[in-house]
């Protein structure tokens, strides 16, 4: 039985201005210990896909069709209170953004204690205390720091200190949202390593939201390439590097620079993301594809399985298609 | 010309401190942000040299400091051969004319409330190079160079009404209008989307054949770094630690934190075997630099000597230097 299971999610942000579908007919599963990157660029609905998992897509998002199951539970039809059980003890987020997620007057033990506090409410004062210690810990902090202010860390152990907040409960599931974005690369490695042996020690199932190529491919077992609010591609990173399917997705493996290859030629992917007040129709990436064909503007191509944990959402592939590969050279 | 475009030596820009009313009544002396200290390079006319390294370590200051958007603490800097250090008035006017910049942000670079062609326009203005309908007609010209085409539907529009990438050509064109000689480009791509990024540095490229451009690029990013330059400098902490060709740098880097460094950039390959270089600790403060080599408190080399005596950049292999106590 997956750990989470998602079918045909479709979020919408209904605006004065129209309604944006950030995320359309997305649908996945992950089991027990598993790790998953979400890729994509911005606006490709990764964060809003995120959020969905623990209900927290910002206002006006409203999760319009589908459902999300964790443990067998649909959370989509969870009333909000209930929710409160999920948040955290079933699935923990990490945001991007560590200098502005911790309260600037409250000290960092008080961030564990509370949390620990409220959701297990039978738990003494001191018994939180000594949990506390224990995660900061195992987070590599001195136990001591527990009684210094955010203001008092780095950019670096703020984040893992949004780790720690995380996974404190204990979670089956961890998403984490471009939790180095605003790191150096030193840092970057440290905090990746991080949540790498805590997925480990804890057994959680790990979602790493990132639009850097290389981190989803280096950390994750499973892939899935967002754009446009849909989902293009969903493959192991294995086959994804040794052969990706969708154009889009070889079109961003071949626009990332690589510090192992020595005269490598990056090609760009013409054109940019499309408004998605308005969005193409048919396949969201026809414009900028250099394969499109006829069908491609007219009608929205199906998620269809290429492999063994293989799907893409192409025109390409499937009875009808031409396999990309033979006219790559041309 | 001369072969090298920019040269400078013992760079230094030092920031002072704000300190409390109580601590300015019972110390006499200011701290410092030693943000660069004492750094050297020379860039050759058509090269792109990169400034790499890690928030904080001073690269974008540096940058600033060479096309004077900051007064140097000491040190001098040289463009094509003059003493520009202290140049001032309309002499610095004239001299800002052959160095131009790019920054990170076009979101921030950019006046909103200037069409496309008065930001991209504005130089000339400024520079007092045009009459009447010439700056349109120079507009158009470079917004089609940056590939802005065709750039009659872009000169009338707003930066709002553009995407990321096409506010970075519009930036990139309006430094380029002045036909400049020489082009500090402050993390050009790092804001831009992946799948563009790629289109912005092959423009550069292209730029330094057709117009004879000299970079100055400065960058956290080292994959990128190594896709555009021709030689990198790695600081740390205001200074340099290596500099070198980029073919000796990356394959053999030399300095305890330059393969640290190294270590730690992903690769977009699942099935190579990671070998990351540990380091100990963070950055330590840019006020309260650690004596001797100001690596040593993060290093598993050092030995006593590292502790008390600051090493100098010397000369390891062809062009390449290294800034380490373990190299002889």
């Amino acid at each position: 039985m997956p750990l989470l299971e998602i079918g045909s999610l479709t979020v919408d942000y209904p605006t004065s201005r129209g309604t944006i579908r950030a995320v359309e007919d997305v649908s996945f599963s992950l089991k027990k210990g598993e790790t998953l990157g979400l890729a994509g660029e911005s606006g490709s609905g990764k964060s809003t896909l995120g959020l969905s998992i623990i209900r927290l897509v910002p206002y006006p998002g409203v999760i319009v069709k589908g459902h999300i199951r964790i443990d067998e539970t649909d959370i989509v039809k969870l009333r909000e209170h209930e929710m409160r059980s999920i948040r955290g003890r079933k699935a923990a987020y990490i945001f991007q953004d560590p200098m502005t997620s911790l309260n600037p007057v409250k000290r960092i033990g008080a961030h564990f204690i509370e949390l620990i506090r409220t959701h297990e409410p039978n738990t003494g004062k001191e018994e939180a205390f000594e949990r506390t210690k224990t995660v900061v810990e195992n987070l590599g902090i001195l136990s001591e720091r527990i009684n210094d202010y955010p203001h008092q860390f780095s950019g670096g152990m703020r984040q893992r200190i949004m780790i720690g907040l995380a996974i404190a409960l204990n979670p089956d599931l961890v998403i984490a949202d471009e939790p180095t974005t605003a790191l150096d690369v030193i840092v970057q490695a440290k905090i990746l390593d991080l949540l790498e042996s805590l997925r480990k020690v804890y057994g959680m199932a790990l979602i790493l939201i990132s639009h850097d190529l290389s981190i989803i491919l280096e950390r994750c077992d499973k892939i899935i390439i967002m754009y446009a609010g849909h989902m293009l591609e969903y493959v192991t990173s294995i086959e994804m590097h040794r052969n990706p399917k969708h154009p889009y997705t070889q079109g961003l493996l071949q626009s990332i620079p690589n510090i192992e290859l020595s005269d490598q030629k990056l090609v760009a992917i013409p054109g940019s993301p499309p408004d998605m007040l308005n969005p193409p129709k048919g396949c969201r990436f026809w414009p900028r594809c250099s394969y499109a064909k006829k069908i491609c503007r007219v009608k929205e191509p199906p998620l269809i399985k290429v492999g063994r944990n293989h799907f893409v959402r192409c025109f390409l592939y499937g009875k009808k298609g031409v396999h990309v590969e033979r006219n790559r050279k041309s | 010309m001369l072969s090298e475009i920019v040269k400078v030596e013992h760079l230094k820009k030092y920031f002072p401190v704000q300190k409390s009313f109580l601590e300015q009544l019972f110390t006499r002396e200011l701290s410092y942000v030693k943000a660069v200290d004492d750094v050297a390079f020379s860039i050759r006319s058509g090269e792109i040299f990169t400034l790499a390294g890690e928030s904080g370590c001073g690269k974008t200051t540096a940058g600033r400091v060479v096309v004077r958007l900051l007064e140097p603490t000491s040190g001098k800097i040289y463009f094509n051969g003059e003493d520009i250090t202290k140049l001032r008035g309309e002499k610095l006017r004239l001299l800002r004319r052959k160095m131009q910049m790019i920054f990170q942000d076009p979101y921030a670079s950019l006046n909103p409330r200037m069409k496309v062609v008065d930001a991209v326009g504005h130089p000339l203005e400024i520079h007092e190079l045009v009459k009447g309908g010439e700056k349109k007609k120079m507009v158009l010209e470079v917004l089609e160079k940056v590939g802005l085409t065709p750039p009659e539907q872009f000169v009338n529009l707003y930066p709002h009404q553009l995407s990321g990438g096409q506010r970075q050509r519009v930036a990139l064109a309006r430094s380029i209008i002045l036909k400049p000689e020489f082009m500090v480009a402050d993390e050009p791509v790092s804001m831009i989307d992946v799948s563009l990024r790629s289109t912005i540095i092959d423009l550069m490229l292209s730029f330094r054949k057709e117009l004879g451009l000299t970079y100055l690029f400065i960058t956290h990013d080292l994959a990128v770094a190594k896709y555009i330059s021709d030689k990198i400098a790695i600081m740390y902490l205001g200074k340099i630690v290596e500099m070198g060709h980029k073919e000796p740098l990356f394959r053999n880097p030399m300095h305890p934190y330059t393969q640290a460094l190294l270590s730690a950039i992903p690769v977009p390959n699942p099935e190579r075997e990671r070998k990351r270089i540990e380091l100990a600790g963070e950055v330590p403060s840019a006020i309260d630099i650690p004596t001797g080599c100001r690596f040593h408190p993060r290093c598993a080399y050092r030995t006593d000597k590292c502790s008390k005596e600051e090493p100098q950049l010397i000369e390891v292999g062809k062009g390449h230097f290294v800034a380490c106590h373990l190299i002889k």
